[in-house]
């Protein structure tokens, strides 16, 4: 558990410290994510150190979501004078951005006579 | 003794109260949800939500007191984000073999999920913070939350913004795709992933476990080149 949290921890630490140094327009986290994939390239172990809490914390992702989305209590105001607008905006674009992304996969795949996996 | 209204602005003002209610009403989100046969309408988080929202209101309670207690799920946010680097390491075989036709889903599915929400909603006139905190709602919540900030929009507006947008997919992927004709259950998953992050991404995992994986993988990736996309296409529109 303690070896599994530094090395999270570390890894997002990493991650800011780059991103500020650097200015990278990444968010630290993400970073982090990525120095987490080289860590676990470099050295295999660290993937069964973390994967137990790595699977807890996925596995309950959804709950960390809620702090920031009671925030909206805040935002009532605003979700109520575009709320039909907002709405149109994220059915169209996520509509239109799961169509054109499956659309690209198949095209690219078929280019590449690739088989199908349905 | 204490009379209860003593109790009520001890326990108000610290922590530990918002906390448990945080919790609490996640489970009863969850069991929702489960009661519901995990349909993507009835979704957890959406009911957590509604539930404090209503206590807060209820209690005339304001929202920097409650995330005094809540800050503390937050925080995880962060390490969370780090987290998903194990399920992107698990299918890196899965995509050395077909990295090119995800590499084109992946930049296709984040650029039309930004520019389209950016372009709709500049139509019908919406600027500054709301526009911003539009930019990167395909992005998992986590990592749309540090971008919206770092583009001057509101991480709370976004955190609604992304959970909305996760139901949405989930609702929309299956009949869509369908109709689109697409059978291939990598295309499927991924291009899920990619619009509807962990919300899309657990709907995936109930139709058929390669779409889940490849939806997982789809989220991963979209949060590394969301914090590329979303920027520029803000400045684009802006």
């Amino acid at each position: 558990m303690i070896p599994a949290l530094l090395t999270l921890l570390g890894a997002q630490l990493a991650g800011e410290t780059l991103t500020r140094a650097t200015g990278l327009p990444l968010p630290g986290p993400v970073l982090g994510m990525l120095i987490l994939i080289a860590g676990f390239a470099v050295f295999p172990g660290l993937v069964a150190i973390v994967r137990p809490l790595a699977q807890g914390i996925l596995g309950n992702l959804s709950l960390l979501f809620v702090p920031a989305g009671t925030g909206v209590v805040g935002h009532l105001g605003t979700l109520a004078g575009y709320g039909p607008a907002l709405a149109v905006v994220l059915v169209v674009s996520t509509v239109l951005a799961i169509g054109a992304g499956a659309l690209a996969f198949t095209a690219v795949a078929k280019l590449m006579k690739m088989e199908p996996e349905a | 003794m204490t009379d209860f209204a003593e109790i009520w602005s001890y326990l108000a003002r610290g922590p530990l109260l918002w906390l448990t209610a945080t919790l609490v009403a996640y489970a009863v989100g969850d069991a929702c949800f489960r009661a519901a046969g995990r349909k993507p309408w009835a979704n957890p988080v959406l009911i957590a939500v509604a539930l404090l929202a209503g206590l807060l209101w209820l209690t005339d309670t304001p929202y920097p007191t409650y995330f005094e207690g809540a800050q503390f799920v937050h925080f995880l946010l962060g390490p969370a984000t780090v987290a998903l680097a194990l399920p992107l390491w698990d299918n890196l075989p899965h995509v050395r073999r077909a990295a090119l036709p995800l590499l084109a889903a992946l930049v296709t599915g984040s650029v039309v999920a930004a520019a389209s929400a950016v372009a709709i909603a500049r139509a019908f006139g919406i600027t500054g913070e709301v526009l911003a905190s539009l930019a990167p709602k395909s992005a998992t919540a986590p990592v749309a939350l540090g971008i919206s900030e770092r583009l001057g929009g509101s991480p709370t507006l976004t955190a609604v913004l992304v959970i909305l947008t996760g139901i949405i997919g989930a609702i929309c992927t299956t009949p869509l795709l369908n109709a689109l004709g697409i059978r291939d259950w990598r295309a499927r998953g991924f291009a899920t992933g990619v619009a509807a992050h962990g919300i899309g991404t657990a709907r995936a995992f109930q139709v058929h476990p390669v779409a889940g994986a490849f939806a997982g993988l789809g989220m991963g990736l979209n949060a590394v080149l969301t914090a590329f996309v979303a920027p520029l296409v803000l400045r684009l529109f802006q």
